[in-house]
């Protein structure tokens, strides 16, 4: 009786379902048809396979390479965001030190403040640098993050005292409470943050355009939007660059749905 | 006194000692664990705040010399009409994304059914373009609304309308980039709503039942109220969102575009501005405006949501 009762709600959301993945399904199917089968009115719905639409993605620029920038930006400002802002949530969130609360919120400010405000003098430090079009200039602006701080923070204090109280009697100090014992309590919410970091740094593309002009440095994103800029009209090739682009993302979500779902609601309970 | 009173009493006079120099060293501790992040956040985050509001009063030469101009970029960036422009279609595009607000709402209601399946398969995919890259996801649709060959002129068809290449038409650029925008938020705003439809106390619902009030009652009554908070969250997400529109606007309306004038947004201007023709001064001006308009904004929603949002 009650799966009777639910198919109106199945009916309801599997047709919003499919209106929400048709644009994929069809990026799919430009991707494997030929260039006169995507140019034909009506639609072709069964393509001819053109694999070549793939092998030409690689030709058309350095996809390979850009790919690996891609992968070393996003593991480079991940592991960092992790590493610098657990280390300093946990001093915000239990030690006691002068000024703390002050500190803190200075650093929160930097949430309030949209992100053109900062742009022109990350870049003037990034040239100053000699940074332009390398993966430092793309990496560490993005390896701090005041919003990452904020969430473990949070974390932090949703966990006992107790379980550092035996730790401290045994005259462990600080950074070494930190390591061994609330990093590993810390996991679930440095998860959270990994996959949140993960996902805005592999899609992010304003600051690659700003500091990496040359196609061999540049991440995918960016690639994606200087081949579209060349490629304009042949829709099978742009679709298949798009597809691969984007499909490691898809997989890291599917595989860590649960932690980025976390994430996401803790952004919307704070 | 036997060993092991001894052993204790030597513990209870060394563990006070122990803590308190441990206590004595933990600013020490704390200033050097927050050391690392301190120092990234304030050279690349709080000192250039500093720096673009005094760039702002700024002209910059060819060479990179700065001189003082006083309010002139301000003067500048409040009278010329392109931002004016730009600021409309920001507002435009910004309320057009919150009509996507009901429809996440709705979709979060169906999957916290009782007694559903298929719950985290739904999930997926309507969560799938929150996660996909922009570049791709600009490309995916600028296929779709292609005048010859978009699958959506071809569904408009069968209607006996004749569709126009939505992304380079000016009249209905603006709205075509909305409806994309709504859809990678669909699944975003979703989930948020998901959470706060969990909050929901179930004693409520079965109370009502018993009174005898039906499903839509039901939501009317008790679900929209206490889902108003996450309302809140979502609406003052989706404005701070929307001024912040940059990737779709940047991607969609490439120079030729014959629409490219018509659809800027405040940040596709102010990249323009400052990293295509050089005007760092003025698009400091610029930035700084923003983030006031930001602020009011924010305010602004604040001092409304005591109208409307219930907090249990």
């Amino acid at each position: 009786m009650r799966s009777g009762r639910l198919w109106p709600v199945h009916l309801v959301l599997a047709v919003g379902a499919a209106a929400m993945v048709m644009p994929f399904f069809w990026q799919v199917l430009t991707a494997l048809k030929s260039f006169t089968e995507a140019t034909r009115m009506p639609p072709v719905w069964i393509p001819s396979f053109e694999w070549s639409n793939f092998a030409e993605v690689f030709e058309a620029g350095p996809f390979l390479r850009q790919f690996g920038n891609t992968v070393v930006m996003t593991a480079g400002r991940t592991l960092a965001q992790l590493l610098f802002c657990s280390l300093a949530a946990y001093a915000f969130a239990r030690l006691r030190f002068p000024g703390r609360n002050v500190i803190f919120i200075a650093l929160l400010s930097v949430l309030m403040v949209p992100g053109q405000l900062f742009l022109i003098p990350q870049y003037q430090i990034v040239q100053s640098l000699g940074w332009l079009n390398t993966l430092p200039g793309l990496i560490v602006p993005g390896m701090f993050s005041a919003f990452g701080t904020f969430m473990m923070r949070q974390f932090f204090m949703t966990l006992p005292a107790e379980v550092e109280e035996a730790a401290r009697l045994d005259g462990a100090n600080p950074l070494r409470i930190f390591w061994s014992v609330m990093l590993p309590l810390a996991r679930p919410g440095l998860l959270a943050l990994g996959v949140l970091t993960v996902l805005w740094s592999w899609n992010d593309l304003m600051w690659p355009l700003i500091v990496n002009t040359d196609p061999e440095q540049m991440p995918l994103s960016a690639g994606l939007s200087a081949l579209q800029g060349e490629h304009m009209t042949d829709y099978p090739v742009l679709m298949a660059g798009s597809l691969m682009a984007s499909a490691p993302i898809i997989v890291v979500f599917v595989i860590m749905q649960k932690q980025l779902i976390q994430g996401i609601a803790f952004t919307g309970s704070k | 006194m036997s060993a092991l009173d001894r052993a204790v009493a030597v513990r209870a006079a060394a563990r006070p000692s122990a803590r308190r120099r441990l206590r004595d060293r933990e600013w020490v501790w704390g200033y050097a664990m927050i050391a690392p992040l301190v120092l990234g956040l304030g050279v690349f985050y709080l000192w250039p705040v500093a720096q673009s509001v005094y760039y702002s009063f700024t002209e910059w030469t060819l060479f990179g010399d700065a001189t003082w101009i006083g309010l002139d970029n301000y003067r500048q960036v409040l009278t010329d009409p392109a931002n004016a422009k730009a600021l409309r279609n920001t507002f435009l595009y910004g309320g057009l994304t919150l009509l996507g607000i009901p429809v996440s709402i709705a979709v979060a209601a169906l999957l916290g059914t009782r007694g559903l399946k298929l719950v985290s398969f739904y999930r997926t995919l309507y969560f799938l373009p929150v996660v996909t890259m922009p570049a791709a996801v600009a490309m995916i649709w600028s296929w779709l609304y292609n005048g010859d060959y978009g699958l959506i002129n071809y569904a408009l068809s069968f209607a006996g309308i004749e569709g126009t290449s939505w992304i380079a038409d000016p009249d209905t650029a603006l709205y075509a980039v909305a409806v994309v925008g709504i859809w990678t938020q669909i699944g975003y705003n979703a989930v948020i709503f998901m959470a706060g439809l969990q909050s929901i106390p179930s004693h409520l619902y079965e109370a009502a039942s018993i009174d005898g009030a039906g499903r839509v009652r039901q939501f009317f009554g008790i679900t929209l109220p206490l889902l108003s908070p996450s309302v809140f969250f979502v609406s003052v997400l989706s404005v701070i969102n929307g001024l912040q529109m940059f990737d779709l606007v940047y991607l969609l309306f490439r120079k030729g575009n014959p629409a490219r004038e018509e659809t800027q947004t405040v940040v596709s201007l102010f990249f323009s501005r400052a990293f295509e023709e050089g005007a760092k001064g003025y698009a400091a001006a610029m930035a700084v405006v923003l983030m006031l308009i930001t602020l009011a904004l924010t305010v602004f929603q604040f001092r409304m949501q005591k109208r409307w949002v219930h907090y249990a």
